[in-house]
């Protein structure tokens, strides 16, 4: 049905929208091919691109999204049962922390994991304690186990959403349909429930490849120098040895691909076929009865808390243990319990990398989000209703989270670093575009939180408004927008943490007296000494509180939304 | 061939049946008519084997077999809303019973064109079982049901989402169909007259137990208890004491009335209840005796072969009943009510 109604003014809400794509993404990307192909010598025939590193990069990019991949969805698809099939005691705490890892920042991540498996890790100081070893007997960091570790924590999350919300909704009466026609359990399984999956896993699957495949604090933080994915080789590209030809090149093949792997994406999750039925009564999920069924649930629960609670507790109580070299052995290092390292945030050290106290980080990181949020709302909010109007197609609304979604944060970044570095007077205008970039990297969640929402809203009230007198123009103000109230809140909290937790493109525009938390998490971390590991810790652990604030307000702003549409 | 003994299930902590036994003979098809979430489909997913039961055992042929999974009991069940496997097309949903039988692949064609042909629908093979009207959705399960050739087939409110002319239609089909199988039926509905038109032997369900069990005529006209009076639509109900049994004449708030059918059963001074059945009404007066009433007319409904009346006597009892011919609201009426339309209970309490 066509929203007649509507029709006329509607194209100016793609005004802005539109300007400020054109300036802010499509400027910028032709910008990085303009000095990659464009000017003097040709990339393609110049020295400076050395295809060694190249391909390595892209084959190593491609072996590490392949292996984790398949071990998330090792863990992922399991973890869906359990969530999909199983109801026991404490089910909706550990789901809650089980999809929490999907809005931390990459950095808190590392940060974790570091608190975890690191020399200085809880993992290391207990066997070092326990065998009275000097040195930590346990490597990980550094290695591509740590990478597929980290990579395995961030998107189990991906596939327990989507296949574990779909595993919950298929129709059980499929599957018993099945059993009464002769079908034994792994008959069931491999002939209907497998196959009616299929597409939620195959788009989990695609979307965590995506992520993986463009992952870049993971692998700068868990990975070492030796590991460089394409997403790292830009970054190391531009900042180390400043060759923009090498970095754009390696753009667009990362943009080829993340492009293609983007496309396939969206058609996939498209021709989703899935039955959904409400779920009464607990017919969707049962308590575990056979020994078989216990031993799964209790099993997979462990696994869960292990690899998803530990790396997040260790953090936290890592940033509120302080380092003493006096210890009475002489031989181990001592912890205590203090608040030191988040009283050190405070203070301006001399020898620190920023001009400004720690803490300041924290106010930079607000202001942008802050920022960020308000533009991404804006912009969402501006397209999802221009698209009202064109009868209800989301071709361009497909377009247009495309496009973000499939540029890798990296791109983006050298794109603004090309763009707006021409003279050194123009530097001072990072600070602005920080939350410029967010905005863009925020702009296809904000899209897809809004548009469900402004689409499931009846014609027939627009009909009902404009007989009582409701002119025209002022529809989308007086019904539409209070009606998406919810869904623009959860939306804003997206991206908002977003914002908070980027550091991709940030690490291109961030400059040392405006620091943001991710990029001092990281400098701490990757500097000498227990003091600079403590902040690190400490600074991680705020972040961590934040968004997991976030996360749990959009959870309690879901279930009300839901409990209001079912009315 | 199929019995239940002192089935017992909970459900969120209520017992949902409670100590339920009946019997299924060969050939014979039962309806089990009972208000909805009274435990009808829980039964029939105890007899399916998709559900264990807290207690009691399900017996197939005198042997036991609660034990035994769904997949190898060999019965066939219609789900309610079909569960049509969304994946598949006609065909191939009618063909997965024979698949997980290994059954040859020229069987397989030939028996699945049977199924098809038996229900009308064997051009639309090919179709998505997504694109199916209502009517289409519901035959495709019934083929899918039978194709495997089950030894008892089991209906969960085949009809409950189509329309009532289409209900009709396939109320009378299924009827054919099923007088020609020769396994037992077990057909669950909430709907009277479905049940009606459809069983051998009609069971009631209510709070976890077969409240009442016989032919649909009999049960009809002789429910056994208030309960089941009411649940048939029989709301004109009356509290009263019997002063006189031959005949049987009970006093209550509308005066007294005489009943034919029951007079042995009650001794004098007894607390009973009474039911009027709708159809009791005859507006002529003349020459009768007994049972004769004044009441003025409340409300009048046309509803095609006759007019839902609704009727105050005396001060506050109000009745429904059919009666052939429109009277004004308002009006006055004298008529008398048929002593062999009268039911008469005896009061539990």
């Amino acid at each position: 049905m066509k929203k007649t109604v509507f029709r006329d003014q509607h194209f100016l809400f793609w005004i802005i929208p539109i300007l400020f794509l054109l300036g802010f993404y499509f400027f910028p990307m032709a910008s990085i091919f303009w000095r990659t192909f464009g000017t003097g010598t040709n990339a393609l025939t110049t020295n400076q691109v050395n295809w060694t590193i190249t391909g390595k990069a892209i084959g190593f990019t491609f072996y590490q999204a392949l292996l984790s991949t398949f071990y998330t969805l090792l863990i992922g698809i399991p973890a869906s049962l359990l969530f999909g099939r199983f109801s026991f005691r404490g089910k909706n705490i550990l789901r809650i922390l089980s999809t929490l890892p999907f809005i931390f920042p990459t950095v808190v991540v590392a940060a974790g994991f570091n608190a975890l498996i690191g020399p200085n890790g809880w993992l290391n100081l207990l066997l070092m304690d326990m065998f009275q070893l000097s040195t930590p007997p346990i490597h990980l960091l550094n290695s591509i186990t740590a990478i597929l570790i980290a990579h395995v924590f961030y998107n189990t999350s991906i596939v327990i959403r989507v296949v574990g919300t779909a595993w919950e909704q298929l129709d059980r009466k499929i599957e018993n349909a099945a059993r009464m026609l002769g079908a034994s359990p792994w008959n069931v399984f491999r002939k209907i429930t497998f196959p009616l999956l299929f597409p939620s896993i195959s788009s989990a699957a695609i979307l965590v490849f995506l992520f993986d495949f463009t992952s870049f604090g993971v692998i700068l933080m868990m990975g070492g120098a030796k590991y460089t994915t394409i997403e790292v080789e830009i970054y190391i590209q531009t900042m180390q040895f400043l060759n923009l030809k090498m970095a754009g090149i390696l753009s667009f093949i990362q943009l080829f691909f993340t492009m293609l792997l983007t496309f396939i994406s969206l058609q996939i999750s498209q021709g989703k076929q899935i039955p959904i039925v409400p779920v009464i009564g607990g017919e969707g999920s049962k308590k575990p009865n056979t020994l078989y069924e216990k031993v799964f649930v209790f099993i997979m629960a462990v696994v869960l808390v292990i690899l998803l609670v530990s790396p997040t507790a260790a953090l936290l109580l890592k940033s509120l243990l302080s380092y003493s070299t006096k210890d009475l052995s002489g031989v181990l290092p001592s912890w205590r319990l203090s608040s030191e390292n988040y009283s050190g945030l405070f203070i301006n050290d001399r020898q620190s990398l920023f001009f400004v106290p720690p803490i300041t980080a924290v106010k930079n990181s607000m202001l942008y989000a802050a920022g960020s949020m308000v533009i991404s709302i804006m912009l969402g909010t501006f397209i999802v209703f221009g698209n009202s109007s064109a009868g209800r197609s989301n071709k361009w609304i497909d377009l247009i989270i495309m496009l973000p979604l499939g540029t890798s944060a990296v791109t983006l970044g050298l794109g603004y670093l090309t763009v707006f570095s021409t003279s050194p007077n123009s530097i001072r205008w990072f600070p602005v575009l920080i939350p410029i970039v967010h905005a863009i990297i925020s702009l296809p969640f904000v899209i897809r939180i809004i548009q469900p929402a402004v689409q499931s809203i009846p014609e027939n009230l627009h009909h009902a408004a404009v007989t009582l007198g409701v002119p025209k123009h002022k529809l989308w103000r007086i019904i539409d927008l209070p009606l998406i109230k919810g869904p623009l809140i959860t939306a804003a909290i997206y991206a908002f943490a977003i914002s908070l937790g980027e550091f991709g493109a940030t690490s291109f525009l961030a400059r040392p007296e405006y620091p943001t938390m991710p990029l001092a998490i990281y400098r701490y971390l990757n500097l000498p000494g227990a003091e600079n590991y403590g902040k690190a810790m400490a600074m991680a652990a705020i972040l961590l509180v934040i968004c997991g604030i976030a996360f749990i307000t959009i959870e309690r702003l879901q279930i009300k939304n839901k409990g209001l549409n079912s009315k | 061939m199929l019995d239940l003994r002192q089935i017992e299930k909970e459900y969120d902590g209520q017992p949902l049946l409670n100590g339920l036994s009946f019997s299924v003979g060969k050939n014979e098809t039962v309806c089990i008519l009972g208000p909805s979430g009274v435990g009808k489909s829980t039964l029939l997913r105890i007899i399916a084997g998709l559900e264990q039961p807290a207690d009691g055992e399900v017996i197939w042929n005198n042997k036991d077999i609660s034990d035994l999974p769904p997949y190898k009991r060999k019965f066939g069940l219609m789900f309610q809303d079909y569960a049509l496997f969304p994946h598949l097309d006609v065909f191939e949903n009618v063909a997965f019973g024979l698949r997980m039988q290994h059954i040859p692949h020229i069987e397989i064609e030939k028996r699945v064109s049977e199924a098809l042909e038996m229900v009308n629908l064997r051009h639309i093979a090919r179709r998505s079982v997504t694109d199916l009207s209502g009517g289409e959705k519901q035959r495709i399960a019934f083929a899918r049901a039978l194709a495997p050739k089950p030894k008892l087939l089991m209906l969960d409110e085949p009809m409950g989402s189509l329309d009532r002319a289409l209900r009709d239609q396939l109320t009378r089909e299924l009827h054919i169909l099923l007088g020609e199988m020769d396994i037992p039926v077990i057909y669950v509905t909430h709907d009277q007259e479905e049940a009606f038109s459809i069983a051998d032997k009609l069971l009631i369900l209510n709070e976890g137990r077969i409240v009442q069990s016989g032919s649909p005529q009999y049960v009809y006209t002789h429910p056994s208890d208030p309960w089941v009076a009411s649940f048939f639509g029989l709301n004109n109900r009356l509290h009263g004491k019997i002063i006189s049994s031959d005949p049987a004449v009970v006093k209550t708030d509308i005066g007294e009335v005489t009943i034919s059918c029951v007079s042995e059963r009650f001794s004098h001074g007894e607390l009973v209840d009474v039911v009027i059945l709708p159809t009791a009404v005859k507006m002529e007066v003349e020459n009768q005796s007994q049972n004769i009433f004044t009441g003025k007319i409340v409300d009048s409904l046309f509803k095609g072969n006759s007019f839902t009346t609704q009727v105050k006597i005396g001060s506050d009892a109000e009745f429904t009943f059919e009666i052939p011919e429109k009277l004004s609201k308002g009006d006055q009426v004298t008529f008398t009510i048929d002593p062999d339309a009268i039911l008469c209970f005896g009061r539990k309490d």
